[in-house]
């Protein structure tokens, strides 16, 4: 479950979230749209702290994940982004072996059982729907996939160290309307075991894929609620404009 | 008429820029056609020194010898003829000036006309002579004499040869070898010293200092590139090499550990500018797919953005390397520049530049040892070309996929 | 280990080993100038050497050095700028330009005793030139010409395009775009790259070595064709083989400041030019 009270983000002087609270149950999709710029993407990286890498930020509030506020300084954040995967908006595997960038996370969390990595690679291959398209050729480089094979690649690379949430980052932006459609498959099947939470520019993307959506404009949550409700009958004028195409 | 004129001056400069475009390959047109012009002139000289030759009595069966063997004949390493094909009999080597001893100048003639005369008669009463004299004074019409062929310097013997002694006589001994080690060698020694503390700082620089430590270490770099080569070399020569003599108890300081660490230093900036400028490079998406998945920044940076960079490193290696076989004045002022095969790093070495520098002022111009010295400039020449390509093709190579 | 723990003792060992970078510097600038402060003086550097060079000052090095860098930077720096000009504005991307990188890079990378050889070869013997200023400057300028002409080039590539688009659509013509909006703009930059290869220039001594430099000649050069000392070869004569090292001594550690000074007001002068102008020429 992840949790946000109150949550204010600046990058220098800009005010990129605006008092942003939020709660996501486990085991649902849940969709955060909105024009370029609004900050949802900000929002999504807060939840594995990928936000720490930008300099000159800064952060009020709390975000709990897991009942702990992950801005603790007790957290450790290589923990913390154990437990929450992240797939980016352009694939970006490792220049190895398929093999290798789904071991990966494993190795750097010091998981050394030969056997057992073989098997989680296997697992998470055949979780992201890869497994049949590439078990033959599992030593030949990752750069060698098309795009979508590549993008869940990506997936299964994220999911070989368990982790309980799931961001994704635009997931599907980079990528042709057939690997678009396997991807969001993919996240109705992976809704059993993971709390994904994922960021889109596609409207019709979030309705299709997710229970809940949040829309945000200028930095503020604008309205957060179930899905069907918010694209038929949405509460604020400024869904409703941007829904129907007259704002964004 | 005044858009003419603009026109005319125009055209003029296009041209002009042209031309100079072309200066940098005509630089380097020039100086391949004027090295090898001098340093091949080489293998078309003599053994032995110009405008002398070999005798030997005309009972002596031998043949031609090599340089080598000649050198080892007058330092009496090779004693008896049998040694080179002859009858079992003593050498007795005998140079020019060794007539002095035998007769009184005033035997000789008041011009020396009786020289050729008196010559003819040492090596005709010896049958074991091997005599080294000017083609001025070789006997005419002796039947008791006979010239040995001389060969011209083999390129075995320059690029085989394991002697540089290149104003002995009556042969100078070319052999480049201990000079070639000599430069691989303190450079090699002094890339295994830099690659470790260079990657380090880059890294550094790269992934962790902030802004303020950029700005200090920046320029710290830029100015250790701009120290010139003999203020190292003066450095090395006042400081290291004392230092080194006592800390290891050592004959001398000047030593190819001595070189190696300056030029380790020298190599420095090479390293760390190229390296870091690769690891930069490294997509962002890249460092985030890793940190994302639970590694650290240390793991990331060793298990993705220096093996993402591993072909701008490589790079940087090998220029710092060429760096290092081309550098001159500091070697040759610490290294203490003895012509022999390095063993050990606590001996004094000599490298390739060292020897230019060294004796190029020394060398009478067009003579064997002059045109040795341009042979050497050759050898270097190709070195760095050799390594500026290759730090080009391996720079371009795309990532390393299959890992 | 716990990977942290080993992140901990990576970053502290890089931190050490950029202090340990730093350290180095500040020990051979340290020592330069602790051991050279004593004998730089007004009278060190204007008068001759005497006793030998056990006594005395180094001015005719400094006029000697200051006549290279002279001689170097008049022949280099058209010639580099113009090459420059010539790469990027000129040539387009073809396989001549290809062609001449490469030379430009071989060129660089090519030791300078090398360049000492080549320039005693051609300049020296060929040409007739002697152990001449001329000589010499000919292949120091040739020596720093690579630095020249790719300071000039990446100094010219960091000018928007849009900048000669607007030039070229008031009906200027591409020389005219050139010497009035692209070069002014560059030459901030280009200067940065001069200022580095004077710096260089000076501090050089394989090159001079048999192209130029005398042992000792303490009077001034009257033209082109004469010897000059220099003060990097100044500086390696008093080290190894002055008539007495050991009495030498001050002077080569006055030389060798003087040396390093040159080289820290050229970075100095350079970081200053980048610092002021840096802002100005990246506007885009």
């Amino acid at each position: 479950m992840i949790e946000t009270r109150n949550i204010d983000f600046y990058y220098g002087s800009f005010h990129a979230l605006k008092n942003v609270s939020i709660r996501i149950e486990p085991h649902t999709v849940t969709a955060f749209i909105g024009p370029s710029g609004c900050g949802k993407s900000t929002f999504l990286r807060l939840f594995n702290r990928m936000n720490d890498l930008i300099e000159n930020t800064s952060l009020t509030g709390e975000c709990i994940v897991d009942g702990e506020n992950i801005y603790n300084k007790s957290v450790q954040v290589d923990d913390l982004r154990k437990k929450v995967g992240m797939v980016f908006q352009k694939p970006n595997p490792f220049p190895k072996s398929i093999f290798e960038n789904v071991a990966y996370g494993l190795r750097v969390n010091d998981v050394r059982d030969k056997a057992f990595i073989r098997q989680r690679v296997e697992e998470s291959l055949v979780s992201a729907a890869l497994w049949d398209e590439v078990k033959d050729k599992l030593k030949k480089s990752a750069f060698e996939l098309s795009g979508g094979q590549q993008q869940r690649l990506c997936i299964a690379r994220a999911l070989a160290v368990s982790p309980s949430i799931l961001l994704m980052d635009e997931p599907a932006s980079a990528l042709d309307p057939i690997s678009t459609s396997k991807i969001e498959e993919l996240i109705h099947i992976l809704k059993q075991e993971y709390t994904i939470v994922i960021v889109t520019h596609n409207m019709q993307q979030a309705a299709r894929v997710s229970d809940r959506t949040g829309f945000f404009m200028l930095g503020e949550l604008v309205e957060y609620s179930d899905t069907k409700k918010m694209f038929l009958n949405p509460e604020k004028a400024e869904t409703q404009n941007y829904i129907t195409g007259r704002f964004g | 008429m005044r858009k003419r004129i603009r026109k005319i001056t125009e055209h003029l400069m296009q041209g002009l820029f042209t031309l100079s475009g072309g200066v940098t390959s005509l630089a380097i047109i020039l100086i391949i056609i004027f090295l090898f012009k001098e340093g091949l002139g080489l293998f078309r000289s003599s053994e032995v020194e110009k405008a002398y030759v070999l005798a030997v009595n005309v009972s002596n069966p031998v043949g031609a010898l090599d340089s080598r063997q000649i050198k080892e004949i007058f330092d009496y390493t090779y004693t008896n003829w049998s040694e080179l094909g002859g009858a079992d009999a003593e050498i007795i080597p005998f140079r020019f000036e060794d007539i002095f001893s035998i007769y009184d100048e005033s035997e000789l003639g008041n011009d020396y006309e009786l020289l050729p005369e008196k010559l003819g008669e040492v090596i005709a009463s010896e049958p074991n002579i091997l005599a080294f004299l000017p083609e001025l004074y070789v006997p005419k019409d002796n039947a008791d004499l006979r010239i040995l062929p001389l060969r011209n310097i083999s390129p075995r013997s320059f690029f085989g040869g394991i002697e540089w002694m290149p104003t002995a006589t009556p042969a100078a001994q070319f052999g480049v070898l201990p000079l070639i080690m000599g430069t691989l060698w303190v450079s090699f020694f002094a890339i295994l010293i830099a690659l470790p503390l260079g990657l380090g700082v880059a890294i550094y620089l790269s992934e962790l200092a902030d802004e303020r430590m950029r700005k200090l270490l920046k320029p710290a770099i830029e100015l250790l590139a701009g120290i010139p080569s003999v203020v190292y070399g003066f450095f090395g020569l006042v400081v290291l090499v004392p230092l080194i003599q006592r800390a290891l108890n050592l004959p001398v300081g000047e030593t190819a550990l001595a070189g190696s660490l300056i030029l380790a230093i020298m190599a420095l900036p090479t390293i760390i500018t190229i390296a870091e400028d690769a690891m930069r490079a490294t997509p962002k998406a890249m460092r985030e797919a890793s940190l994302a998945l639970g590694a650290t920044h240390w793991q990331t940076i060793y298990k993705v953005i220096v093996p993402y960079a591993s072909s701008g490193i490589m790079a940087a290696v090998v220029l710092g390397v060429g760096r290092a076989i081309g550098e001159t004045m500091a070697v040759l002022m610490v290294t203490g520049n003895a012509a022999v095969m390095p063993r050990s790093m606590f001996e004094s070495v000599r490298t390739i530049p060292a020897t230019i520098a060294a004796e190029l002022g020394e060398a009478p111009s067009g003579g064997t040892h002059y045109q040795s010295l341009f042979l050497l400039g050759c050898i270097l020449f190709l070195i760095t070309l050799v390594v500026s390509i290759s730090a080009e093709v391996i720079s371009k190579q795309p990532v390393n996929k299959g890992l | 280990m716990n990977k942290r723990t080993k992140q901990r003792i990576a970053f502290a060992i890089f931190r050490l080993l950029s202090l340990a970078v730093v350290g180095i510097l500040l020990w051979i600038l340290g020592f330069i100038i602790y051991r050279g402060a004593g004998t730089i003086s007004w009278e060190f550097l204007t008068t001759a050497p005497t006793d030998g060079m056990t006594g005395g000052g180094i001015l005719p090095a400094i006029v000697g050095t200051l006549c290279l860098v002279a001689g170097s930077v008049v022949f280099a720096f058209p010639v580099g700028l113009m090459s420059g000009i010539y790469m990027n504005e000129y040539a387009g991307n073809g396989f001549v330009v290809k062609f001449i990188r490469v030379m430009t890079n071989n060129l660089g990378g090519i030791p300078s005793i090398v360049f000492g050889l080549f320039g005693m070869a051609l300049f020296v013997n060929t040409f007739g030139f002697g152990d001449s200023i001329i000589a010499g400057s000919f292949t120091l300028g040739l020596l720093i010409l690579p630095l020249i002409i790719r300071t000039t080039e990446e100094a010219l590539k960091a000018i928007p395009q849009s900048f000669r688009s607007g030039s070229l659509a008031l009906g200027a013509s591409k020389f005219q775009t050139i010497v009035r909006v692209t070069l002014p703009m560059a030459f901030p930059n280009i200067v940065t790259g001069l200022i580095l290869s004077i710096g260089r220039v000076s501090g050089e001594t394989a090159p001079i070595l048999f192209t130029v430099a005398a042992y000792f000649l303490p009077r001034l050069p009257h033209s082109i064709f004469d010897q000059v000392m220099a003060l990097p070869y100044h500086l390696y004569v008093v080290a190894t083989s002055g008539t007495n090292i050991e009495a030498s001594r001050p002077i080569a550690y006055g030389t060798a400041l003087t040396l390093i000074l040159i080289v820290l007001l050229m970075n100095l002068l350079a970081g200053l030019l980048r610092k002021y102008f840096g802002g100005k020429v990246k506007t885009d």
